[in-house]
């Protein structure tokens, strides 16, 4: 056992975990952050994708000891409040799902996606992208269109601030 | 996952000296292998040494005409480089068709080279520009570094602190990505070295894992240019077959990748 010391959402948290815990079994069964998904368990899906020192990395596949002394925010660290983050409206916005189980993932990594590419993201670039992140419901399309769309919404709010 | 022991180390050294202590010690660079693996119960290492947090495997150094990649230097790091983009574009190319943005964001060029999948796309980087595997207790030429499928010249406890490439005349890498992996199905990283040497690597391809090809690099010293390769046959002998692709098709892709890599490298 060892005790992981990390920043989740804001909040400093330490917690006793044994050695082999995954980061994301530290966030779902230890601090009952369960917005952040379990799909395929083998790097493939993106479901477990959250932001460590605001990079989107898979959480299935880093041991929580890594994560010792990082930033991490999942999905349910980004509205503020009430008030949806942009990634989040457009999702709904552009009906980018359907079951939901992939859309954490999705929208941490679209987040990624726009702070890395700013203005600069066109369909291409999107669908390239997203390659980490599988959903097996929608065909990809309304996704694809809700991070363009957030995309320009968040460059308004960051122009706005 | 197994039961295993987590020791995170600041150094090289202390990475040396907590490895010797573990009954079946193994090196944790950026994991996106390791970890699968040890998920998989492949892998049950007693003791994790996570060498994540060395500062003296990170950072890239263009010296000359000498290249040097340490090794806990990330895939995303590797391709975002200004000096990796301006000395051998072709390794920022074939670092931004590894993976997805989420494994390049964790996943180390050192990682990749000990783990030395046959579809791994740095190994036929380091052979075909001849580069030299620098470790905590030696160099190690390319050739002699890779030495079949998972296979190579570290010992036990051996470290990767840095790969040196030296700066090619052109380079060029092409690869047919596996749709879900993102391995190469096959990869052929062609090189021009500046005293006029041709080599060229192909990865995904053999079943003895990355190989230099011979009769392409005979044709492109003879003529640069993808036509140059039209007339070269590959044998299918000892090439990969799966469900993916046969030997043949994989013999055929060797020459396909290779026209696309020298078209690339100009």
């Amino acid at each position: 056992m060892s005790t992981v010391k990390l920043t989740v959402n804001g909040k400093a948290v330490a917690v006793d975990v044994e050695d082999r815990t995954l980061l994301v079994q530290l966030l779902r069964d230890h601090l009952n952050l369960t917005g952040t998904h379990v799909g395929c368990d083998t790097s493939q899906c993106g479901a477990c994708v959250v932001h460590m020192d605001g990079k989107a990395v898979k959480s299935c596949t880093m041991l929580a000891g890594q994560a010792d002394g990082a930033n991490i925010t999942t999905i349910e660290g980004i509205a503020k409040g009430d008030e949806l983050h942009p990634m989040q409206a457009a999702f709904r916005d552009n009906h980018g799902l359907q079951c939901g189980y992939c859309t954490p993932g999705m929208i941490m990594s679209a987040i990624d996606i726009v702070h890395r590419h700013g203005g600069q993201l066109d369909e291409t670039t999107v669908r390239q992208e997203l390659e980490g992140n599988i959903c097996r419901c929608t065909g990809y399309h309304n996704i694809v269109k809700a991070v363009l769309d957030a995309a320009g919404r968040m460059k308004v709010s960051q122009a706005a601030e | 996952m197994y039961q295993t022991t987590y020791h995170r180390a600041s150094s090289v050294d202390e990475a040396v000296s907590l490895f010797a202590k573990g009954t079946e010690s193994k090196f944790l660079a950026g994991g996106q292998t390791l970890l699968p693996v040890m998920k998989q119960r492949l892998a049950s290492p007693s003791d994790v040494i996570d060498l994540g947090k060395i500062k003296e495997l990170q950072g890239v150094e263009l010296s000359g005409d000498v290249l040097t990649i340490k090794a806990g230097t990330t895939y995303f790091d590797i391709m975002q480089n200004a000096d990796v983009k301006k000395a051998i574009p072709a390794i920022a190319h074939l670092t931004s068709v590894l993976g997805d943005p989420a494994v390049r964001y964790r996943g180390t060029i050192g990682g990749s080279i000990a783990n030395n999948d046959p579809a791994a796309d740095y190994p036929a980087a380091l052979l075909a520009l001849g580069a030299t595997v620098k470790t905590n207790k030696r160099s190690i030429a390319a050739e002699d570094f890779f030495q079949g499928l998972f296979t190579t010249a570290l010992e036990d406890g051996e470290i990767i602190t840095a790969v040196s490439f030296p700066v090619p005349e052109k380079a060029g890498y092409e690869k047919m990505r596996h749709p879900a992996s993102r391995f190469a199905l096959t990869g052929v990283f062609v090189a021009k070295t500046k005293s006029g040497e041709v080599r060229v690597a192909a990865t995904g391809a053999s079943q003895s894992g990355v190989m230099r090809v011979p009769a392409i690099e005979a044709a492109l010293k003879a003529n640069w240019s993808p036509s140059a390769i039209d007339s070269v046959t590959i044998s299918a002998s000892n090439l990969l077959a799966d469900i993916h692709g046969t030997a043949e098709y994989r013999a055929n892709l060797v020459k396909v990748m290779a026209q696309r890599a020298v078209a690339a490298a100009g």
